[in-house]
């Protein structure tokens, strides 16, 4: 592998963590959003070269599909929601936004720690992406516990997902890796659904089905 | 024996083709005898399973592991279809649901039902993550089904909780993968169970075990074990009766089924980390802790959903322990709580239907006013506190005392905590089945047939284990290691 291509992965992947540490202290809605759909399209960015130096031309169906659905769909849809809401304005209280980003930068020691060890043989490039994704994976739980807000809650949830989604690309070779991005891409948008409703009880204090009917037009079957 | 379609293929395509069907039916009645009707069909494909040939391919495997499992998940479908027929007849006319929510319900029992198989014969660890998450998926929205505000929080708890453990599974999923193809090659064969074990001795032991690291906090976040335990609770106690006995039941073995599925390729690899021991500890924290949080519950189903984690705590204990003796006690386990909680939950359901209540409080007096019902919850309850002749007496006394020959004091603390949680089940036991009469006595409607045939199977097992099944215990806890 030519240490161009490889540089170039790193790039990518290197900008998907930055990124993470960037959502760790947002404490504006809309910025989070903004932030998460820069990392989603970083992602998009990172596959598609994987799908490049890696000859699989079938990842470019999840490079396409985190563009489409995470770069721009739910960030999309959840600005919307937000602001019909009337909380993108909130300032939400980061827990201690200092002892979050040492214990975020302490996360990254530890996954490359973890990953190094692994044998020679398996390709550099694998070896370093394997590392870079699972503290893209460690941050994005780390935004999760440290939030109170759903909505800022998934948008950890699916930063860790992002990290899921990178390391599944950067394992060569891998079969159905394109069934699981659109399965977790399924379980995005249930999710993305599921805060629909429940800040619905947050702001109306009801779960009346009827005033559910009217807001999800006849969508019963999200939870 | 050869059978003119595979059962494998039946077990999946019966509930597939049953969601869109059930989807349209619109009286309550035909959707109910349909789902029923699914159910039955799918358990003899369960049935015939156990007769059809030991088959593999790189996306599916039929063993004597995941045989037993299939007919116990099969039929545990089956009975608990039948009691939710009666039990949301009593919502309908009660008014808590409407007709479309059925609908949407039976849909979604079906899939859970087709999930649940996927990831019990899948030979691809892949899908058997697949098959985890889309069951996962439906029964949090079946838990949401009542959209009173506790059921919103409890399937959003659920929700969320379930999905980062999914998702650290799939993370270890990926690291499997990428252990496998350095010895396997790339490909669909990398992920395949059994080419894993016959070719885990070789597989990098560092990888292999971070892998199982995830692996065991994301599926143990499925079987409810303690720390990992948080949603379990609340989405028992908030989700339709039915669906307690299912989640209890069925969801977590499957759930451990799938760990067990991944220690076994540990088993093969002496150099990785020591998995019993983990799982021990895990175990035996569920086991405790359930069993102190059993005293303070006031809520008849909340009670039960902590008593499911103390006793997925027992089998992960079992397992952990490894060993033949302890193993078998493990499947065995397994396969007694499913189907005696399964029961509790039936004879629960009907019990909170009657006295219009869940609250342990406002119970009381079952004896006098619903004797029939009052004697399935009774011997349920005793079964599940391990009292002999109960198949749940023969797992844990052959847990025990297998446990007491290697290491004594673990053995100590887990019976510790056994006789911790049989003191709480025995003392709502009498909350609810003796005292003065409280709450309406009106009649139950619906059968009590499941009920009593889960009693009647778990009463025969701790008499007497047919040979078969004790047969397919051994092959799988040799294979356990």
């Amino acid at each position: 592998m030519s240490s161009l291509s490889f540089d170039i992965a790193h790039l990518l992947a290197g900008s998907m963590l930055v990124l993470s540490f960037l959502l760790l202290y947002q404490d504006r809605i809309t910025a989070v959003l903004n932030v998460f759909a820069l990392q989603a399209i970083a992602l998009a960015l990172s596959v598609a070269w994987q799908s490049l130096v890696q000859e699989a031309p079938h990842l470019i169906v999840t490079a396409v599909l985190a563009l489409l659905v995470k770069g721009f769909f739910i960030p999309t849809a959840l600005h919307r929601m937000v602001r019909r809401l009337e909380i993108h304005r909130e300032v939400e209280q980061v827990i201690g936004s200092g002892p979050t980003m040492l214990t975020g930068l302490f996360l990254v020691a530890l996954s490359i720690l973890l990953v190094q060890p692994v044998r020679e043989s398996v390709s550099m490039l694998t070896r370093e992406d394997l590392a870079f994704a699972l503290a893209v994976i460690l941050l994005g739980m780390l935004m999760m516990i440290t939030r109170r807000n759903a909505v800022t809650q998934v948008v950890g949830f699916m930063s860790l997902e992002n990290g899921l989604v990178l390391a599944a690309t950067g394992a060569k070779g891998m079969p159905l890796v394109v069934e699981f991005s659109v399965a977790f891409s399924i379980l995005i948008v249930f999710i993305v659904f599921g805060v629909f409703v429940f800040r619905i009880r947050e702001r109306f204090d009801t779960v009346d089905v009827g005033a559910l009917d009217r807001f999800r037009g006849e969508r019963r079957d999200q939870a | 024996m050869t059978l003119p379609i595979s059962p494998v293929a039946v077990v999946l395509l019966v509930p597939a083709m049953a969601i869109p069907i059930l989807v349209l039916a619109s009286n309550y009645r035909l959707g109910a005898a349909l789902n029923m009707l699914a159910c039955a069909l799918t358990f003899a494909a369960g049935v015939s399973l156990l007769f059809a040939e030991r088959v593999r391919t790189d996306l599916f495997i039929i063993d004597d592991f995941n045989i037993y499992l299939v007919t116990l998940t099969t039929f545990v479908g089956f009975t608990s279809s039948v009691f939710s027929a009666s039990y949301f007849g009593h919502e309908l006319e009660t008014g808590r649901l409407t007709p479309a929510f059925l609908r949407f319900y039976h849909a979604m029992y079906q899939a859970m039902m087709g999930a649940m198989n996927v990831a019990l014969v899948a030979n691809n660890i892949g899908l058997l993550w697949v098959g985890l998450e889309v069951a996962t998926l439906t029964t949090v929205m079946m838990v949401g089904i009542y959209r009173t505000a506790e059921a919103i929080e409890a399937a959003w708890k659920y929700f969320i909780l379930g999905s980062v453990g999914i998702g650290l599974a799939f993370f270890g999923t990926i690291l499997v993968y990428l252990v496998s193809q350095e010895i396997v090659g790339e490909g669909l064969q990398a992920m395949a169970w059994d080419v894993l074990v016959t070719h885990s001795a070789r597989f990098d032991p560092q990888l292999l075990s971070l892998a199982f690291v995830f692996l065991l906090v994301g599926y143990g976040t499925k079987i409810g074990l303690a720390p990992f335990h948080a949603w379990l609770p609340d989405a028992h106690a908030e989700g339709p009766t039915p669906i307690s006995a299912v989640l209890s039941g069925l969801l977590l073995n499957v759930a451990l089924y799938s760990l067990l599925r991944f220690k076994i390729v540990l088993a093969g690899n002496p150099a990785t980390l020591n998995v019993g021991a983990i799982m021990i500890a895990l175990g035996l924290l569920s086991v405790v802790f359930a069993a102190f949080m059993l005293y303070r519950r006031r809520d008849i189903k909340r009670l039960f959903a902590y008593s499911s984690i103390e006793h997925m705590g027992i089998a992960t204990f079992a397992f952990g322990v490894g060993g033949l003796l302890a193993n078998f006690a493990g499947l065995l386990h397994m396969t007694m709580h499913s189907l005696t909680k399964s029961a509790i939950f039936f004879a629960v359901g009907h019990i909170a239907q009657v006295k219009g209540t869940k609250r342990i409080a406002n119970m009381g007096g079952l004896s006098v006013t619903h004797p029939v019902l009052a004697v399935g919850f009774t011997l349920g309850v005793l079964a599940i506190a391990g009292l002999p002749p109960f198949g749940v007496f023969a797992s844990e006394f052959m847990l025990v005392s297998s446990t007491f020959a290697r290491q004594p004091l673990l053995a100590l603390a887990l019976v510790f905590g056994l006789l911790v949680s049989f003191g709480a089940v025995v003392l709502r036991l009498q909350d609810v089945v003796f005292g003065k009469p409280k709450g309406p006595s009106g009649p139950v409607q619906g059968s009590y047939v499941p009920l009593f045939i889960h009693l009647a199977l778990v009463l025969i097992a701790g008499l007497w284990l047919p040979e078969p099944i004790a047969r397919w215990f051994r092959v799988v806890a040799q294979q356990l290691g």
